[in-house]
């Protein structure tokens, strides 16, 4: 369990002062010119150290995404985009960081951005966050008022700008290169990779996108080392992760803990446990909407980092544990996370746009058991026919979702398909 | 340059080029819907899916370029695969109405589904339903069919320079709509017709006319700009439906021109079908002899002088030579092809001619348009301009109109007087062009401008070894050929100012109009009028005998684009009832007047019109033009130079017959959109 001095985000919970003079007072903001002095590629090269992965679900190396931006300056300047359109359901990490710990990702935004070379970095906030955004705006105008950042960012002689850009509520949009087109002022629609954004990303110039954990844990890694923050967790799921807990516990929360956390231990310790004890557990989604869920018997012992969930044909991704008692109707949860990217789908590309309208629509009558035993077959078929075809990975987390309970609960499948036949055939003969 | 593997074949391609274009390379085709050759690439259809070995997701070749040592396969069961789940998607809501539908026969969802669909549906939901949209007269939509490549998106945005399409709705909502459902206000939107790859977009006009298997399709060219557009003309019987682009990378691409699509309906309308002559004030129907005989009655014992020819701007070369011919013979010195009046100097072909050539303008480095609107008059043209101006680098400065171009530009004034006493410096462009255009040079001081603009390029470097931007922008196809054989006065002789003065004094008695439609007919007086041509327009009405011709789909002829380059049309389709090719009548009409041409076949008078013009040796190519002097320098009048097209739509005797051009005129010039049918239309 994490001790309290190891803690990153020690205003989570909003208990204290968010505003400068409370950062200040927690350590934020402290000696971030001696950071700045160490140079980029110390910065990045301690990043690296870290083995910090990226925080938005993919599980990028951190240190690694800013390693590819170019080394030195051309005329097309260097973007740092913020991705602060946690829109993933069950995550709500990302809006506490920002309403309780906004200078953590002000700081964060001047270390990253100087280690990439750029002058300019842009959070693009997701539209409902509005307290979020007007905490954070406030922490940006007191950063600047300070001299923290500006056109001599801590007195490093570093120009730094940063803007506040509010989405429209487009899950889509947090998609990076989505994003960087919304960003734009267009359609928000994935771009096709390659190029990538680190060659041509936002307005075409070279372009890192980082999610809000990713960069607010920068500056405490940068100040307690590198090996500090390797020093938590398994190796290659280092450091320590806020989780986002809701469902059926007794305390559902946000709570910063170390990776590779054993998923019982972490509901056990913060929850209050299962609602009705373990034994009422159904299934758990580990890391967000778009994960394939878990039955209880792989919880029990699970591990909560990206390899041994991928190892369990699940995800970390957002770190958002839903959990689920016996009293859910799993197929109908699944089937409202497929009205959900159903819904959210861009539309850009063919599998996605009429894939998701499919399963969705096959999964509502799954619900009611209005299908036929073979459909379950066509379902599977259908969401491989949508992953790993499409141009962002949208279609994959609808499919997901599908697969997990595919492959987890057929025989709950087949048994309402049965009783839905048995019950008409009953009509039928009365 | 990176080597690669598809399909076992090795091959070196250039860096950055795509795995389909690879794979085109050695012959394997990769089925696609959103990619196309000139448009940008949108990768979403993600039909174009091929394997790529040590990549663990199929790969869309259409968006990604290819690498050193790649190893691809393009028909391996895991593409076929993921192809096969793709065509499946595109189907399950795509409606089974082939057999109504006007893309059926030539459809690329039809033919790929052949290869990758399967034989049964597995999708048990209703199909989605998806509200058709207005889009103009020209574009006829049945949206249910759409499959949301947006190519129709791209090239309103891109080619076109109308972004006036785009989709609206997210996911499977997503749906193609103008803005506000406003007509698409482009002269190039039918072109969206052509890239739509199912049947979502049609043609309005031809809706519901024919399949693509009944047609009859003749290679020719179009002569309602003077593009000289490639063009493919679709016949069922004696009717043309339709007209379609062909590929020619030097003019037109692949693209084509609303008002030369669309003005076919106009062949079929206001047709001189039968030789009239006007006895007692009204014209009667009369069979050829008589009206051979009735105009040998006034022609045979006049003067020369007192005769006049003027031909139209839809001429054909053959017809032209052959009217010169004749008049020669008749002793008139009194001709002239230039019906606008334009000072065009036939003596020098570098200063009739586009010399840049279409495709040079993507070589320029600047652009001054003197006295021409290119989106109205040569709306091609107008589009390889844009795609240079896309490229950058490229400072276009307008002389007139300040029109919406659908590119950037400097104005630059409309006074071509002020231009001209203080022209804008040399700069430092490699490869400047000027485009003159008919608004300048039709003018009475056009010579003047002229003499001008010849000055002002080589002022500004535009004419120097191996470049030549001095371009005149044609309005009519029969300009150019034309001028090249001359058919302009004589020495002494009267042009065309000259010609209708004459005829209005009493000096000409006679005038012989080859088509020519554009002309004052009031000034014609008490000339007695001999009008040959196709449709009962102006000239027709005005004349005194007329003797039916041919349009440009109903005969072979040769026609000299704005670039001064040699194109043969090609008959599609037989001229109606008694009407002729055009060069037969002039023969036929010269056995009568005792001045028998010597030519007795079309290939005859080629001979002879190769051999006095050497000039129509070439075909499909343009020959550079000698530089040299031409212009008579003098007073320029102070006064704004203006586009001679007012409405694009209707220009000439085809287009103002054609019923899509009065409704497009009303839409798009007038303004006034058509009350929206409901239910069950069409």
């Amino acid at each position: 369990m994490l001790a309290d001095k190891d803690r990153i985000f020690t205003n989570l919970y909003g208990r204290h002062d968010w505003r400068l003079k409370g950062a200040r007072a927690r350590g934020d903001w402290d000696r971030t010119k001696d950071i700045l002095a160490m140079g980029p590629d110390w910065i990045i090269d301690e990043m690296k150290r870290s083995g910090l992965r990226g925080r938005g679900g993919a599980g990028f190396p951190t240190g690694l995404k800013w390693s590819f931006m170019p080394k030195t300056e051309s005329e097309r300047p260097h973007y740092l985009v913020v991705n602060a359109d946690e829109g993933e359901p069950g995550t709500c990490k990302d809006r506490d960081m920002m309403r309780f710990d906004p200078h953590k990702l002000v700081e964060g935004c001047l270390i990253a951005s100087f280690a990439m070379k750029a002058h300019a970095c842009y959070i693009y906030i997701r539209g409902e966050f509005y307290n979020e955004a007007s905490n954070l705006q406030v922490a940006i105008d007191e950063a600047y008022e300070a001299g923290l950042i500006g056109d001599n960012a801590c007195g490093s002689g570093w120009k730094f700008d940063l803007y506040l850009h509010r989405g429209a509520g487009a899950y889509i949009c947090g998609e990076e290169t989505a994003l960087i087109e919304s960003l734009e002022g267009k359609k928000g629609q994935p771009r096709l990779k390659p190029p990538f954004p680190a060659g041509v990303g936002l307005y075409g110039c070279p372009t890192t996108v980082n999610n809000v954990e990713s960069i607010a844990v920068a500056p405490t890694i940068l100040r307690r080392g590198a090996s500090w923050f390797a020093g938590f967790g398994r190796p290659n799921n280092t450091g320590t992760k806020v989780f986002c807990i809701s469902g059926h516990v007794n305390k559902p929360c946000n709570v910063e803990e170390v990776m590779s956390i054993p998923l019982k231990e972490l509901i056990e310790k913060h929850c209050g446990g299962v609602k009705g004890g373990w034994d009422n557990l159904q299934a758990i989604i580990p890391g967000g909407a778009s994960v394939p869920l878990l039955p209880k018997s792989i919880c029990d012992t699970v591990l909560m980092d990206f390899d041994a969930l991928r190892d369990v044909k699940s995800g970390l991704g957002t770190a958002a544990v839903m959990v689920m008692d016996k009293s859910v109707d799993l197929i109908a949860a699944i089937s409202r996370l497929s009205d959900f990217y159903k819904h959210e789908s861009c539309g850009q590309c063919t599998p996605c746009r009429e894939g998701t309208g499919w399963m969705a629509r096959v999964m509502r009558r799954m619900v009611k058991g209005e299908a036929t035993l073979e459909e379950i077959d066509t379902l599977e078929q259908v969401t491989y026919q949508v992953e790993g075809h499409t141009i962002c990975a949208l279609g994959d987390a609808a499919a997901w979702p599908i697969q997990g309970l595919i492959r987890h609960f057929r025989p709950e499948m087949e048994r309402r398909i049965r009783a839905y036949r048995d019950a008409k055939v009953r009509a039928a003969a009365a | 340059m990176p080597k690669l593997t598809i399909d076992g074949i090795q091959v070196e391609v250039a860096p950055n080029t795509t795995i389909l274009q690879a794979a085109e390379i050695v012959g394997s085709e990769v089925p696609r819907f959103c990619y196309h050759d000139r448009l940008s690439i949108a990768g979403n259809c993600r039909m174009c899916l091929v394997d790529v070995e040590k990549s663990p997701k199929p790969v869309a070749s259409c968006a990604m370029p290819v690498a050193e040592g790649m190893v691809v396969h393009t028909k391996s069961a895991r593409a076929n695969k993921a192809r096969a789940g793709v065509m499946e998607f595109l189907l399950i809501n795509h409606p089974l109405d082939c057999p109504i539908c006007d893309q059926g026969g030539e459809c690329d969802l039809q033919d790929q589904a052949m290869a990758y669909g399967f034989d049964r549906g597995r999708f048990h939901e209703n199909k989605r339903a998806v509200p058709d949209k207005y889009m103009g007269p020209l574009v006829e939509t049945s949206m249910n069919r759409c499959i949301h490549c947006t190519r129709c998106v791209r090239f309103a945005t891109e080619i076109a320079g109308v972004p006036s399409l785009g989709a609206t709705g997210r996911g499977e909502d997503m749906e193609i709509t103008t803005y506000l459902e406003q007509a698409l206000a482009s002269e190039l939107s039918g072109n969206v017709v052509d890239l739509c790859p199912v049947g979502a977009l049609t043609s309005k006009p031809y809706a519901f006319n024919a399949r693509p298997w009944e047609l009859r399709k003749t290679e020719s060219i179009d002569v309602l700009d003077a593009v000289g557009t490639n063009v493919r003309i679709d016949s069922r019987g004696r009717e043309v439906m339709r007209v379609l682009p062909r590929i020619n990378e030097d003019i037109n691409e692949e693209w084509l021109a609303d008002k030369s699509r669309h003005a076919c309906d106009g062949l079929r309308y206001q047709r001189l079908d039968r030789p009239y002559v006007r006895i007692a004030g009204k014209l009667q129907p009369a069979t050829w002899q008589e009206a051979f005989d009735a105009i040998a009655g006034r022609v045979m014992n006049l003067n020369g002088d007192k005769i006049a020819a003027i031909a139209g701007d839809m001429a054909d070369v053959e017809s032209m030579f052959a009217l010169k011919a004749l008049m020669t013979a008749l002793g008139s010195r009194n001709l002239d092809c230039r019906q606008d009046g334009a000072a065009l100097d036939a003596n020098v072909r570098a200063s009739y001619i586009f010399n840049t050539t279409i495709a040079g303008i993507e070589q320029a480095d600047a652009l001054y348009i003197i006295g021409s609107n290119p989106r109205k008059e040569a709306p091609i043209l107008n589009a390889r301009i844009r795609k240079r101006s896309l490229k950058g680098n490229f400072p276009i400065s307008v002389v007139g109109d300040q029109a919406d171009l659908t590119y950037k530009y400097t104005s630059l004034g409309t006074d071509v007087a002020a231009f001209f006493q203080t022209p804008p410096a040399p700069t430092q462009a490699k490869n400047p062009m000027v485009i003159v255009g008919m608004g300048a040079l039709a003018r009475p001081d056009g010579a003047a401008i002229l003499a001008a603009a010849r000055s002002f390029a080589e002022a500004i470097g535009a004419v120097k070894d191996g470049w030549n931007g001095f371009n005149v922008l044609h309005t009519a196809a029969a300009r150019v050929g034309g001028l090249d054989v001359g058919l302009v006065p004589g020495i002494g002789g009267r042009d065309t100012r000259g010609i209708l003065d004459g005829a209005s004094k009493g000096e000409i008695e006679v005038v012989y109009l080859l088509g020519a439609d554009e002309i004052d007919t009031a000034k014609l007086g008490k000339a007695f009028v001999i009008y040959q041509g196709h449709h009962g327009d102006r000239g027709a009405h005005r004349a005194d005998i007329v003797l039916p011709g041919a349009a440009y789909t109903e005969k072979d002829g040769i026609y000299v684009n704005t670039e001064g380059r040699v194109q043969r049309a090609n008959r599609a389709v037989f001229p109606p009832g008694e009407a002729r090719e055009d060069w037969t009548i002039i023969r036929a009409l010269s056995a009568t007047l005792n001045r028998t041409l010597p030519f007795d076949s079309l290939a005859q008078l080629r001979a002879r019109l190769v051999a006095a013009h050497p000039v129509f040796t070439d075909l499909d190519t343009v020959v550079k033009a000698e530089w040299k002097t031409f212009g008579t320098a003098g007073a320029i009048a102070a006064g704004p130079v203006k586009s001679p097209i007012d409405n694009y739509y209707m220009t000439d005797p085809i287009s103002r017959a054609s019923r899509t051009m009065a409704q497009c005129t009303e839409e798009f010039v007038n303004g006034k959109t058509p009350a929206q049918k409901t239910g069950t239309h069409g």
